[in-house]
């Protein structure tokens, strides 16, 4: 396969290794998160046939993580982006701002 | 026979090649010599071993898989289902290579295969006799019972009488290479409508890798006797090629076979560099992998010639029409001088034309349709089938049967059987898509569902005519690469004839009438698969095995489903295929592996001081992809435990010098550096002072211990974080993770520095004193000035930059100092010179473990993916005051049971009994079995310290059960001894020595 990488541009999968469902992005908050919430967070995963958001490391490259968007079925892959974008997007949601936090 | 050469007018010497005839694209000025079954041939420059055989008068090239029938070629490709031959002698023998693709060069030795004592005679053709019994299913009936027979008898026997090619035994001598090529246009296949293609692009100034599996490019304009334009289809495939090599952006890569279509527009290629050559040059390789990466693909691969099924259809001589066409106009040959064709349709008259024209007696061309084409030069019957066939090890006489079943002999040496084409649609479905059934063609064709940007051309999309080929190339190339066509100019006229093709794959009454030669799998095998209930194509492929050889099935799979379908009443259309999945063509594990092979598969990584320490003798241990020296034998040891005791000893009276660097060393910068390691250890590291270094322990989301090191802090921002050897990697990724995914908004940035720095380990009482001799005088390392758990940067032997840890994992009085890691070789000799007065010693993995155990420090066996902080006596430090990976789900219920496993020591009642890792303890008395279990030894050693073996266990309430005496015991190794709990720290518990 080839991942577009959003900032080296095409690269091949061999580059990567592979972690699974980027819904481990959503960590639940410590603060608030009942015992389900950590349970369902740590254990558990969508396997869908079909369009899934996953995690990819660029081990053998710049060593971003990725959140690959992959048709499971014909490994047709539909989105790529930066974890660390999207979590900053997720952030910004559970915020309710709708606008991305500035880093540092 | 007589030497026909003369006959049509040649005046070459033909050496014994009495089926030779004129013409053909070999060089008759260049004559090879080569050998059969030790026997001396000759043949020419572009011939193959099966044409140079075949010219020879050699029809029997080899026997069949289960039966041991004499075979001979049945095609002139790489489909080739029986001439499998090994090719060259000693290690650089290769088993079942087909004699149809095999280039002849000179010296070439050739030997059949799966007969004994000789091809001709073979004792074990015994089994064509017993063929009732060897039928369909025959595995899984006769070997039912009993089992113990079939490892002992039956499959020694069975490996013996079936199968291939025997392997040599020895390591493969060939260097083998991978390589990467990208392209806007990948091209498979050189015939017509592939070098069409390759031409449009390249006239376009595209990026263009054409490659076919032929040595000669052309596809069947090579095998045919027509034109394109006013040039013969053979010349005008040369000045193609030879236009194409003109372009820069253009790679023509003859003998290499595409051989997988993977995802993303990846290409599998195998090109083989120098099977045609007797010899290689030094470093060579034989073959190369090649990955290439294409925008877009045209799939030109032709189309395969399918054969029809009658009783002994297999024999020597029996051969497909297109295969004898090619063999007559390519390479002058026939494979007798006499031939009947039996054809389905109009493309068996070109081969009947063709021979006709070179001089090969055409007894009769059998057509199995009424209304036939007749013919002035020889005869046509119409309407008919052939139904048998004779001649022990070759061809000799064909009976031919009419409608009204009235039969009669022809003799003939050679039979053209011609059941139409089917279109190689191959990697097409090599993605998944299943090829799709075509009325008019009555033939597979490519799936509309293509791999994305392929397109198909040519004879593989099911334009079978020259004309059509042609087009069909261009097209593709010019919508796949938005060429505009009318800017192209007009194409030569070619070969236009209308192509039908019918539905006859069997003639009625077939039993012993092959349809997979090369697995041995007749009409009869289908019948009883049908009748036994095995009828969908996936069931009747593994029950007969159909498809199932080194040629998976291209010229048997078609006729194996097609008299399933009429056996079951279906169309063929809802039989179905199997699945077409790579490699296209059998491809050597060699060319697979490439150069991983030996010290390449796995590659080893030195530490700093590798050669110091195989100059001192050091016995090394591979450590993950690490060598390191395991211990250091001097004069007079004899016995591993020597050399370590020693280390041990040494290192606690006085001093030792480990090398440490492999640990991975993870660089942490950034204001925010400390907040993030609070969230990555389960301790707090807030508040480290600059200048301290803490242990540190990592859990996983679940709670699990993953692994635990040192975090020292050199500035307010800037920490030097530990791993263990092992997690070096995992650790890394690890917590990329959390700074990327989990922490996006902190300000820290990560680089591993495993292998910048070189890092050594100096243990015991006089580490100071010999520290002392290498660091720079401004530096205070005294113990107030630098005490237990300090950390800095110094510099070392006059300005050498460097960082010293003081940190100890023997529990001795212990520093770390790293330096950069191209002087690591010489800070160790500096360490080893200076350190003579102190009698220093180095020491390997195996007293650094010992030391350990005895210290009662977790390592990887204590990590081992199933423990926690609590097990490991470490609960306290998971802090409750901020949240970090792991800490919530470390407080689950069942994590933190009354009962848990905690690490305690072990020590035998007995101080000359065995502690064995592994082994299981159990309580003084009761019962021995696994309800029983209270817990099992992580880590043994003997320690020299204490004089008897010690342990470490995780054991159930084990800190409660201190002074307890137990039983350990290990049913694997027989043993139960008497062991009491200790604490784990066997050595200084106190810390007295590490803090001196």
């Amino acid at each position: 396969m080839i991942i577009n990488h959003p900032l080296l541009g095409p690269r091949d999968s061999a580059e990567f290794t592979y972690l699974g469902d980027a819904s481990l992005l959503n960590r639940p908050d410590p603060d608030t998160a009942t015992p389900k919430d950590w349970h369902d967070y740590a254990y558990l995963r969508d396997n869908p046939a079909g369009l899934h958001r996953e995690l990819w490391f660029h081990e053998g490259g710049d060593r971003s993580w990725l959140v690959v968007t992959r048709n499971t079925v014909t490994h047709e892959i539909t989105k790529v982006e930066l974890a660390r974008d999207v979590a900053r997007g997720l952030a910004s949601d559970v915020a309710g701002m709708g606008t991305k936090r500035s880093g540092g | 026979m007589a030497d026909h050469g003369t006959n049509h007018g040649t005046h070459h010497r033909t050496h014994g090649q009495i089926n030779r005839l004129s013409g053909g694209q070999i060089d008759r000025n260049k004559p090879l010599s080569f050998t059969f079954d030790g026997k001396t041939f000759q043949g020419y420059h572009g011939d193959t071993l099966a044409s140079a055989l075949l010219a020879n008068g050699v029809r029997l090239m080899g026997r069949s898989f289960k039966y041991h029938r004499p075979r001979g070629p049945l095609t002139a490709g790489s489909e080739e289902p029986n001439a499998i031959v090994a090719l060259r002698s000693g290690a650089y023998q290769e088993p079942n290579t087909r004699a149809t693709t095999a280039e002849l060069f000179d010296g070439l030795e050739a030997t059949s295969q799966n007969r004994w004592p000789s091809l001709a005679f073979d004792a074990m053709a015994i089994n064509d006799r017993f063929s009732n019994f060897l039928t369909a299913g025959f595995y899984y009936k006769t070997f039912m019972w009993p089992a113990a027979f079939w490892e002992k008898i039956y499959e020694p026997i069975i490996r013996k009488a079936a199968g291939l090619g025997a392997l040599t035994g020895s390591a493969d001598p060939d260097v083998y290479d991978k390589g990467f090529r990208h392209c806007d246009l990948l091209v498979v296949g050189a015939g017509p409508s592939g070098l069409m293609a390759a031409r449009t692009a390249a006239e376009a100034g595209f990026e263009v890798i054409i490659a076919d599996e032929d040595f000669r490019f052309g596809g069947r304009l090579n095998s045919e006797h027509e034109f394109i334009g006013d040039q013969a289809g053979a010349d005008w495939a040369a000045s193609q090629v030879a236009h194409l090599g003109t372009f820069s952006n253009v790679r023509v890569m003859s003998r290499t076979t595409v051989i997988g279509t993977f995802d993303h527009g990846i290409y599998g290629a195998v090109e083989r560099v120098t099977d045609h050559l007797r010899t290689s040059a030094e470093g060579q390789p034989r073959q190369i992998l090649w990955r290439i990466y294409a925008k877009h693909t045209v799939l030109c691969a032709g189309a395969t010639e399918r054969p029809i099924a009658f009783n002994n259809n297999d024999r020597p001589g029996v051969m497909l029409a297109g295969a004898m066409r090619s063999y007559a106009n390519r390479w002058g040959v026939s494979a007798a001088r006499d031939a009947v064709i039996f054809t389905s349709n109009d493309d068996g008259h070109r081969t009947a034309a063709d021979l006709h024209r070179q001089g090969v007696a055409i007894a009769a061309v059998v057509d199995t349709r009424a209304d036939a084409p007749s013919a002035h030069e020889y005869a046509v019957i119409a309407g008919t089938t052939v139904t048998d066939t004779r001649g022990r090890l070759g061809l000799n006489a064909v009976q031919v049967t009419d409608a009204t079943g009235h039969s009669r002999w022809l003799k003939a040496g050679s039979l053209g059987v011609s059941g139409g084409w089917n279109p190689n649609v191959h990697l097409t479905s090599h993605q998944g898509a299943r090829p799709v059934w075509n009325d008019a063609l009555n033939a597979f064709v490519p799936s509309p569902s293509l791999p994305p940007h392929m397109s198909v051309a040519g004879a593989a999309a099911g334009m079978l005519s020259t004309h059509g080929a042609l087009h069909s190339g261009v097209d593709a190339a010019c919508k796949a690469l938005e060429i505009d066509p009318r800017t192209l100019p007009a194409l030569p006229k070619a070969d236009d004839r209308p192509v039908t093709q019918s539905a006859f794959w069997c003639v009625q009454g077939s039993e012993r009438a092959w349809l997979d030669q090369q697995n041995d799998v007749t009409v009869k095998d289908v019948k009883l698969s049908h009748q036994e209930g095995f009828r969908a194509v996936e069931h009747l492929k593994r029950y007969t095995t159909l498809g199932m050889a080194t040629d998976q099935g291209k010229t048997s799979n078609m006729g194996g489903l097609a008299v399933m379908a009429e056996l079951t009443g279906q169309p063929i259309a809802d039989v179905g295929t199997t699945m077409f999945r790579p490699p296209y063509t059998p491809t050597a594990i060699g060319v697979l592996a490439g150069r991983s092979r030996g010290k390449d598969f796995h590659p080893v990584r030195l530490t700093p001081s590798h050669y110091w320490a195989k100059e001192r003798g050091a016995v090394f241990v591979e450590v993950g992809n690490w060598l390191r020296a395991q211990w250091f034998p001097i004069e007079g040891e004899t016995h591993w435990r020597q050399s370590v005791d020693r280390e041990v000893l040494a290192t606690r009276s006085s001093v030792g010098v480990c090398d440490c660097t492999t640990l991975g060393k993870i660089d942490v910068q950034g204001t925010d550096a400390a907040v993030f390691l609070n969230k990555v250890y389960c301790n707090g590291f807030a508040k480290l002072a600059v200048g301290r270094t803490r242990y540190g322990l990592m859990l996983r989301e679940d709670g699990i211990a993953m692994d635990d090191g040192t975090a020292a802090r050199l500035a307010e921002d800037h920490f030097v974080v530990t791993t263990t050897t092992a997690n070096a990697g995992k650790v890394y990724q690890h917590m990329e993770f959390v700074r990327q995914c989990l922490c996006p908004d902190l300000d820290v940035q990560l680089i591993s520095t495993t292998e910048s720095w070189a890092q050594y380990a100096i243990a015991g009482p006089n580490a100071r004193a010999l520290l002392q001799k290498v660091v720079d005088a401004e530096f205070d390392i005294s113990n107030d000035a630098f005490p237990f758990m300090a950390c800095g940067a110094i510099t070392v032997c006059g300005g050498l930059r460097a960082r010293l840890f003081r940190i100890s994992f023997s529990g001795e009085l212990a520093f770390e100092l790293a330096v950069p890691a191209r002087y690591g070789d010489a800070m160790m000799r500096r360490l080893m010179d200076e350190g003579e007065e102190f009698n220093v010693t180095p020491y390997g993995t195996e007293a650094l473990g010992v030391m350990r155990i005895e210290k009662g420090h977790a390592a990887g066996n204590e990590l081992n993916g199933t423990t926690t902080a609590q097990n490991l006596g470490l609960g306290r430090m998971v802090s409750k005051a901020k949240d970090s990976i792991g800490s919530k789900l470390s407080e689950r219920v069942g994590l933190n049971t009354e009962d848990g496993l905690r690490l305690v020591g072990l020590r035998p009642l007995n101080p000359k009994d065995k502690i064995t890792a592994g082994g299981h303890v159990m309580s003084a008395e009761g019962p021995v079995n696994a309800a029983h279990d209270q817990g099992y030894v992580t880590s043994a050693a003997y320690s020299p310290t204490l004089g008897n073996m010690i342990g470490l266990a995780f054991i159930k309430s084990g800190s409660e059960r201190i002074g307890d005496r137990m039983r350990l015991v290990s049913p694997l190794t027989k043993t139960s001894v008497e062991v009491e709990v200790v604490s784990p720290h066997f050595v200084d518990p106190e810390g007295e020595r590490q803090r001196a």
